[in-house]
């Protein structure tokens, strides 16, 4: 019985990352399920992306911490992914008949799901990650891989030259066909940053990903084995330029340093673009209070927060309440945060659900060091604490230390 | 809860609140930054466990219906059951003109016969509180009650037209009622909200229909009060009863205190509304908000005091919005002042314009007007 009417076009979306550089933020979550910008989660911008290009057939591959993603996704309502043909579809690794194992890498995961693709039949699958921050419109670059006959379309970005090194750097000739790839160069020879977003022929890629699999050296990972192997092989590669704010949010400092950036003059990233609306999961909050007391600057607030103090050039998730008195700056507040009064917060990540008490001071405001700060979620730090910038309090036990 | 189906009924005077109500029903009127005053009738009874919720609409519903749609933000899309939306059947017969909550109730009796609820419980969809309706239903009953209606003890009824008062009660029994008495004296306002069995509310439909009686209370229940065991559930929360500009504009105020705030978003359940996926607010480094409630997805760089603003609400530099209700999308320029205003949707405030309302009565500025 054939269920699932053919799809043109399937995106494969991986969730299942760490993110381990983001430390206690990804303990008891995956990467992509990491709170962003005031009201969403970091893969939010990839299923907007999804749907405001017009695609309507994600598979979702988890395997790190998934309860919450899990949750979180749900059947794609947020994301109007939630269709009798197609919609959004979680799958985690899973048991065959010869046992089974966990996805050993991008390529991997990919490999393990051929079936799922086969589903729909298409013609094209998109590879993206769920772990950058951007707005981009899949359906031109997919036109472009048509005009240009293409089998595999890479989407590039121009980084500073003196970044370049961390990232896989392709080289094009004038027409835009690859003609070399290099991951992670000492000399780059080109600023093409791959931006992890792969369009491929179906039936290419299923071929190389069978390769890959026979190939006991292969490390299965699209950037370091899949492409090289393809350029080796003369498959025809083109790069397709985007313009546009991206970022990889894979360190404290990025997701940070990616907080502040929305809350410019003109930030690049534009949130409040009703022809490219991020959609999220809506928390049932009311409208943000803001009190006499109150003064906010810079900065952005969601639903449901209570502002009695002062909030400078921060980024509030919903449900947070700030004391009279207390000063809360440079920081990134998550949801439901509680903050007493008298306190001063600065540069500091505090995460769910954590409470601080009267009179606390954390971060920048306690010391003169430069470090960002971060409270776990659902920690409570008690009244008159000071924790010094830079560190990193996890558990209960390390606030009552300090 | 599973045996008690909702209704809500579009009983209310269409044109209260002027300009606001011109295009679209008292339920459908913005409130509160984000909501629409059905929202707050709507989540009570999801928040209850009700599951089954017939909405019968009068005037203009193409605005409630917009916000409706399937009950999805309710979680009132089901297989069985969920939302139903019923339009006026006599709304191209001006000869048989509309007779409030009974002609509604008989129009659709259809619905309610099928429905394969127990119980029902019928309001109205101009008044705001947050109740669980499922003590009032234990409290049904517990007492034996033929029908219980919840009430509230309020304290100037003077402002209070359009309201039906409780006049005389026994214990927990009612003895007598008013319905838009100009001078009432009875301080027991009832909030239009009635739990019966399903089979009282169709014989009384029917036996009012057929002897061309047409008010659901006066002729429905106040003429059978004698015979039937009407019982009061007093309510103790806040409650907005929204019957004139005036009253739209003082209950908007009054969330600008933190108790009443908690209270009514917060207690006992939280309210649903139509999901609309704006950006966190974001304040510029010129921006003074002081008292103020503000919904998602606005930019504020001007000032705002002592205002609500709803969803989308741009107030450029130099602005400065006071006592102010600016609902959702509208765009305040530079150096416009607004005072004692209410904006509907889409309005647009050009650079340097001033518009002042008086305290008690505010300026209601029409929907998508740029001044």
């Amino acid at each position: 019985m054939k269920l699932m009417r053919k799809k043109e076009f399937v995106a494969m979306l991986l969730a299942g990352g760490q993110g381990s550089r983001l430390g206690i933020l990804t303990k008891k979550i995956a990467k992509p399920a990491v709170p962003f910008g005031g009201k969403y989660r970091i893969i939010d911008f990839t299923l907007s992306n999804c749907y405001n290009s017009g695609i309507d057939t994600v598979g979702v591959l988890t395997q790190y911490q998934p309860l919450e993603l899990n949750s979180y996704i749900g059947i794609g309502r947020a994301w109007d992914l939630d269709r009798k043909n197609g919609g959004v579809s979680l799958l985690p690794p899973f048991v065959r008949e010869k046992g089974g194992e966990w996805y050993k890498g991008t390529a991997n995961a990919i490999y393990q799901n051929v079936s799922f693709i086969n589903q729909y039949n298409p013609k094209f699958v998109l590879i993206l990650s769920g772990d950058h921050i951007y707005k981009m419109d899949y359906s031109k670059m997919l036109q472009f891989h048509k005009d240009k006959e293409s089998e595999a379309t890479i989407a590039v970005i121009e980084v500073p030259w003196k970044e370049a090194h961390r990232f896989g750097i392709l080289i094009p000739d004038e027409n835009g066909r690859i003609i070399e790839f290099e991951e992670k160069p000492v000399n780059p020879k080109s600023n093409y940053a791959s931006m992890g977003v792969y369009i491929f022929n179906w039936n290419v890629l299923k071929d190389y990903l069978e390769k890959d699999e026979n190939d006991p050296n292969s490390s299965n990972d699209f950037g370091k084995d899949i492409i090289p192997k393809m350029l080796q092989e003369n498959v025809r590669m083109y790069a397709y330029s985007f313009r546009g704010y991206w970022k990889d949010v894979g360190t404290v400092e990025s997701l940070w340093e990616a907080n502040m950036d929305l809350l410019g003059e003109k930030p690049q990233l534009d949130l409040y673009d009703y022809n490219w609306p991020i959609y999220s999961v809506t928390p049932t909050q009311p409208p943000q209070f803001i009190s006499e007391t109150a003064e906010i600057n810079c900065s952005l607030v969601s639903e449901g927060c209570m502002i009695f103090g002062r909030v400078e050039h921060s980024v509030l998730f919903f449900g947070v309440h700030v004391g009279k008195n207390s000063i809360v700056k440079d920081s990134i507040v998550m949801p439901s945060v509680k903050i007493g009064r008298n306190a001063v917060i600065e540069k500091c990540i505090i995460c769910e659900n954590a409470v601080v008490e009267d009179n606390c001071q954390i971060g920048a405001a306690a010391c003169n060091s430069k470090g960002i700060t971060v409270v776990g979620d659902s920690l409570r730090v008690p009244a008159g604490q000071k924790i010094p910038a830079g560190m990193v309090i996890g558990s209960e036990q390390l606030v009552k230390r300090s | 809860m599973k045996d008690v189906m909702g209704i809500i009924s579009l009983n209310e005077n269409s044109d209260v609140l002027n300009n606001i109500t011109n295009h679209r029903p008292l339920a459908s009127v913005p409130f509160g930054g984000r909501y629409r005053i059905i929202d707050f009738v709507l989540s009570n009874m999801v928040n209850s466990g009700i599951q089954n919720v017939g909405v019968l609409t009068r005037y203009k519903h193409r605005s409630l219906i917009d916000h409706l749609r399937s009950g999805k933000d309710w979680d009132l899309d089901r297989k069985r059951d969920g939302l139903f939306i019923f339009p006026p059947e006599n709304i191209n017969n001006p000869a048989e003109l509309y007779n409030g909550v009974m002609q509604n109730l008989y129009n659709n009796i259809d619905y309610i016969y099928k429905s394969r609820q127990k119980y029902v419980l019928v309001s109205g969809s101009d008044i705001i509180y947050n109740l669980n309706y499922r003590q009032v239903f234990d409290f049904h009953k517990q007492m034996k009650a033929d029908i219980t209606m919840i009430y509230k003890e309020i304290n100037n009824i003077n402002k209070l037209h359009s309201c039906s008062f409780i006049t005389k009660m026994k214990n927990t029994r009612i003895l007598d009622m008013e319905v838009n008495s100009c001078c009432s004296k009875s301080s027991k306002m009832c909030l239009e909200a009635y739990i019966m069995d399903k089979s009282l509310l169709i014989d009384i439909v029917n036996s009012c229909v057929s002897r061309g009686y047409i008010d659901f209370i006066k002729d429905g229940i106040v003429k059978n009060i004698s015979i039937l065991n009407v019982i009061g559930y007093q309510h103790t929360g806040y409650v907005a009863k929204i019957n004139s500009i005036e009253s739209y504009y003082q209950h908007s105020m009054d969330l600008l205190k933190t108790d009443i705030w908690k209270e009514l978003f917060f207690k006992p359940g939280l309210v649903y509304t139509k999901v609309k996926d704006g950006a966190a607010t974001k304040y510029t480094k010129d921006s003074v908000v002081r008292n103020s409630l503000i919904a998602n997805g606005c930019i504020i760089e001007g000032t705002v005091k002592n205002s609500i603003l709803f969803r989308g609400v741009r107030v450029d530099r130099g602005a400065c919005i006071k006592n102010s209700i600016v609902m959702q999308k509208s765009v305040i320029e530079k150096n416009a002042v607004l005072e004692n205003v209410i904006t509907d949707k889409e309005v647009c405030i050009t650079a340097g314009k001033i518009l002042r309302g008086d305290k008690n009565y505010p300026l209601v500025i029409e929907k998508k007007k740029v001044i």
